[in-house]
């Protein structure tokens, strides 16, 4: 009975995306359109074959990102909405170093440097409201949020000037858009790096069928799906591993758990908020490097490269009970509803706020059940404890 | 009416929380102008049973009768229309506000034009009728803590109540405002007033109390008995349901070489008020100087400046070393341990486990960690060793901290800090709100830190505690030291009157 309840709570936020979705098939029948045909194609878009299952896949690794940064920033108690920010000053600068120094750099690092580059990008963006916090007390929700514009304007400032496409200005179209990285910039996808280690066989070859030719393909034929999904699901690792095995990562938790004891066990906390922070900026913005040499291989629109992932990942983060082994389900979760929600708009002809209003949906019924459960299970805790507590003195009484 | 003698009378209370029985068939009774003592244990059911009485809980199954008449409260208002009223241990007072304000607060009456004057004149009327001395006019952070416990008394009484309840009075108060407080009691019995105190403080209840009602565990181990020829002792044993040893031995031993010196220590309070004015002191190895003081008159800051969690002005010299206004890092370092007086707050991490909780001072040094990583291994079985060293209650290590009760929580921190080793162990009321039993074993432990040769600053509002574990005794009053005195022959009168603000060489 207590585990059942237990398991239900654990569970609660798969039953929070469908109560979501409930909820957004009566807005989506008051408008007279065919649920089963919508949601199924939100399915079967996201999910249903090997180019679906890629797109969602290529969106949930900036999500998987972003999503861990959130992990560190929730674990270190402050709250990081600054992710979209830190997530294009990332890809930005990433661009600039790869465009300008790409073509002179040794291949066998410029892919590992410009990671690099763009992950202490954002380090540094997350360290500007830490510092802010630390020192001056100023709360870090608003000065992320507000760094998020100085970000967007700092892009369109170089995408439209000194970083603009030759090709755009010789043009004259003036679109904001950088010049293409090199080709040795590229991070491989899946297929190429399969075929590097000696595997050259696509499905069709194999002669797989049905949804193992799918799940096959995805690997081994020619997807969007790129490498940078193995070094986000490495950086779960890493960060579980830093965050739960580390002292650094201790001390980041202590702070967040109770900043007056950490102070008390003699723990520097306004350097780790200024930590937690910076790294979680670091995440956002190796998220930012990803997408460059992954997939735009280019910067251009900041609003259009981090598409909402520094807010979405947040959400996914949450989904995943703020644990990295949480957030990579969570991740490829809303990956598949970003992906699934185009294919449904273009499917069914609803319009494009349908599917944020479905996205909010989810979001307000995965935070909000969360809290719910988060208070039920402390009762739960509650009843246990005093009825243990009446079972350990039930002895006790006995003695006299 | 009929001719009952009891004011109250509480039949077969039963009240149950969820998963644990708080009362179970508990019976009460209090007669008219009877001082009651209802005592028992944390946890006990003491405040549970008189919040049914004042209408705060409502009772599963059990009559209440005032007055011979049986009753039911819905509220804490049907309650004092009844004649009940509760004074509170933690008190409900707008600081801002005069005393008469403060005692109208609620009230139908004045409806709309408030004629303080009016209504002073009669709170000056209630006071003089139980010698409940108080500026009606005065806001209530000017007041002292036992004038504010006055303007509760006054609120009570204004409102008709003929049945007090008070939950600990005494805890908050120094001696000489409890011998004016138990004559205030004395006084309002006299005048047909009925009163429950609940307190674990057992020489009070030998002094005060007519009779009284035991609960252990929620269950009524003695009903009502009177309190003449009552010992200290037996009441112990009803309460915990064993013999308890009252006075911890201590042995003998010599102190050695200085610890701790502080010279012209000053520092401010979280108001910018000052909190420690030029204070000086010295401890030496192998001695408990316990710190007595009514609480607020800067205990709290002479710890936090001792273990760098709290700038300051002067000198505080650890093996020679100076600590002041450095990082907390520096005192662990210099081997200073700390049992601060907030268990939750500062104390523990309440969302980590035991075994994270007893590796905060040492997470970075071997055994546990070499610096960069932590051995959980190995933590875990240090923990598991020290939850049986220490005798910690709890389902297992990995149970998190906020889950133990008061008693646990104190020894899972004395565990992590006892085992650094500390050359100094500042101990913050460390027995505050614990059982019997617990305190015990805390004072035995702090015992044992003393004879291995650690220096203990004892800082307790507990006079007792002070006179049975300390060698020396400093006596703080508005953040200086009135005087020093050998705890083996120490007057409590001297102390009680440095406690309010005379110096030794004055007495």
């Amino acid at each position: 009975m207590k585990s059942a309840r237990k398991l239900f709570y654990t569970l609660l936020p798969l039953v929070a995306v469908v109560g979501a979705l409930i909820v957004g098939a009566i807005i989506l029948w008051l408008q007279e359109i065919n649920i089963f045909e919508a949601y199924s194609s939100l399915v079967v878009g996201a999910f249903g074959n090997k180019n679906g299952l890629a797109d969602t896949l290529v969106k949930a690794i900036p999500l998987l990102f972003v999503a861990l940064g959130i992990v560190i920033a929730y674990r270190g108690g402050v709250i990081n909405i600054g992710a979209e920010g830190q997530l294009i000053m990332g890809a930005l600068v990433t661009t600039y170093f790869g465009v300008a120094f790409g073509e002179a750099a040794s291949p066998w690092l410029v892919l590992p440097l410009l990671i690099l580059i763009g992950t202490a990008v954002g380090f540094f963006w997350g360290a500007i409201p830490g510092l802010l916090k630390a020192r001056l007390n100023v709360n870090e929700i608003l000065t992320t949020i507000m760094l998020n514009q100085v970000a967007i304007q700092i892009a369109y400032f170089l995408l439209r000037g000194p970083m603009l496409d030759p090709e755009q200005a010789a043009a004259g179209t003036n679109v904001p858009q950088s010049a293409r990285l090199p080709k040795v910039a590229d991070l491989p996808r899946i297929q190429t790096l399969m075929q590097t280690l000696g595997f050259d066989k696509t499905a069709a070859d194999l002669g797989l069928t049905g949804w193992r030719a799918e799940l096959g393909g995805l690997f081994i034929d020619n997807t969007r799906l790129h490498t940078g999904l193995l070094i986000a699901l490495l950086m779960a690792v890493v960060v579980y591993i830093f965050m739960w095995r580390t002292t650094i990562g201790y001390r980041i938790r202590a702070v967040g758990q109770n900043p007056s004891a950490a102070r008390y066990a003699g723990i520097n906390v306004q350097l780790y908020t200024v930590l937690a922070l910076a790294l979680s900026g670091a995440m956002a913005g190796m998220a930012g490097a990803i997408e460059v040499v992954g997939l735009h291989h280019r910067m251009f629109e900041p609003t259009a490269v981090s598409a909402g992932y520094g807010f979405s990942g947040i959400v996914a983060a949450l989904f995943g009970k703020l644990h990295p082994a949480g957030a990579i389900p969570a991740s490829i979760l809303f990956g598949g509803l970003l992906v699934g929600g185009d294919k449904m708009q273009r499917a069914v002809q609803v319009p494009n706020v349908m599917i944020t209003a479905l996205l909010g949906l989810v979001v307000l019924f995965v935070v909000s059940s969360d809290l719910w459960a988060r208070r039920q299970t402390e009762k739960l805790e509650k009843e246990e404890v005093s009825e243990r507590q009446t079972a350990v003195s039930a002895p006790a009484t006995t003695t006299q | 009416m009929t001719e009952t003698p009891y004011a109250v009378e509480m039949e077969e209370i039963v009240v149950r929380f969820p998963g644990v029985l708080a009362n179970d068939r508990v019976n009460l009774t209090l007669k008219r102008g009877e001082i009651h003592a209802l005592l028992g244990e944390n946890g006990a059911g003491k405040s549970t049973l008189m919040n049914v009485l004042a209408g705060l809980y409502k009772q599963a199954a059990g009559v209440i009768k005032i007055h011979g008449r049986p009753v039911s409260f819905n509220s804490p208002k049907d309650a004092i229309a009844h004649g009940v009223g509760m004074i509170h241990q933690h008190f409900m007072l707008v600081p801002t506000q005069t005393v008469t304000e403060n005692i109208l607060l609620g009230l139908d009456e004045p409806r709309f034009i408030m004629n303080l004057p009016h209504y002073d004149q009669k709170v000056r009327e209630l006071q003089a009728q139980f010698g409940l001395q108080v500026d009606p006019t005065a806001k209530i952070w000017q007041l002292s803590v036992g004038e504010q416990q006055r303007v509760e008394i006054l609120k009570v009484l204004y409102r008709g109540a003929d049945i007090l309840i008070m939950d600990e009075p005494t805890a908050v108060l120094a001696p000489k405002e409890i011998d004016e407080l138990i004559n205030t009691m004395r006084s309002m019995v006299a005048q047909g007033k009925s009163i429950i105190f609940i307190s674990h403080k057992l020489h009070e209840v030998t002094a005060v109390a007519d009779r009284v009602t035991v609960l252990r565990k929620g269950l009524c181990t003695a009903e009502g008995i009177s309190a003449k020829g009552l010992t200290q002792a037996d009441l112990a044993r009803l309460m915990v349901g064993r013999d308890v040893v009252f006075s911890v031995a201590k042995e003998e031993q010599a102190p050695g070489s200085v610890v701790l010196s502080m010279k012209n220590v000053s520092a401010q309070n979280n108001k910018g008020v000052p909190a420690l004015r030029n204070l000086s002191l010295e401890l030496h190895s192998g001695e408990i100087l316990g710190i007595a003081g009514v609480a607020g008159n800067g205990q709290s800051e002479l710890a936090q400046v001792i273990t760098g969690l709290r700038p300051c002005e002067g000198s505080i010299l650890v093996n020679g070393e100076e600590v002041a206004n450095q990082p907390p890092s520096k005192a662990i370092a210099q081997g200073v341990a700390h049992v601060p007086e907030d268990r939750t707050k500062v104390g523990s991490a309440p969302n980590m486990s035991i075994t994270e909780n007893t590796i905060m001072k040492d997470y970075s040094s071997e055994p546990i960690g070499n610096g960069w990583s932590i051995n959980f291994t190995k933590a875990r079985t240090r923990a598991q060793k020290l939850k049986k060293m220490y005798d910690i209650l709890a389902p297992s290590v990995d149970t998190m901290a906020r889950k133990l009760s008061g008693g646990n929580l104190q020894k899972v921190i004395l565990a992590r800090e006892i085992s650094t080793n500390p050359r100094l162990m500042v101990a913050v009321q460390p027995t505050r709100g614990l059982d019997v039993g617990a305190i015990e074993a805390i004072q035995t432990l702090l015992l044992e830190q003393r004879a291995s040769g650690t220096a203990v600053l004892l800082i307790s509002e507990e006079l007792e505690e002070l006179l049975s574990l300390s060698d020396r005794i400093a006596v703080i009053f508005d953040g200086q030291i009135m005087g020093t005195v050998d705890a083996k022959n120490a007057n409590i009168d001297q102390i009680g009157q440095m406690m309010i603000g005379s110096k030794l060489e004055t007495l």
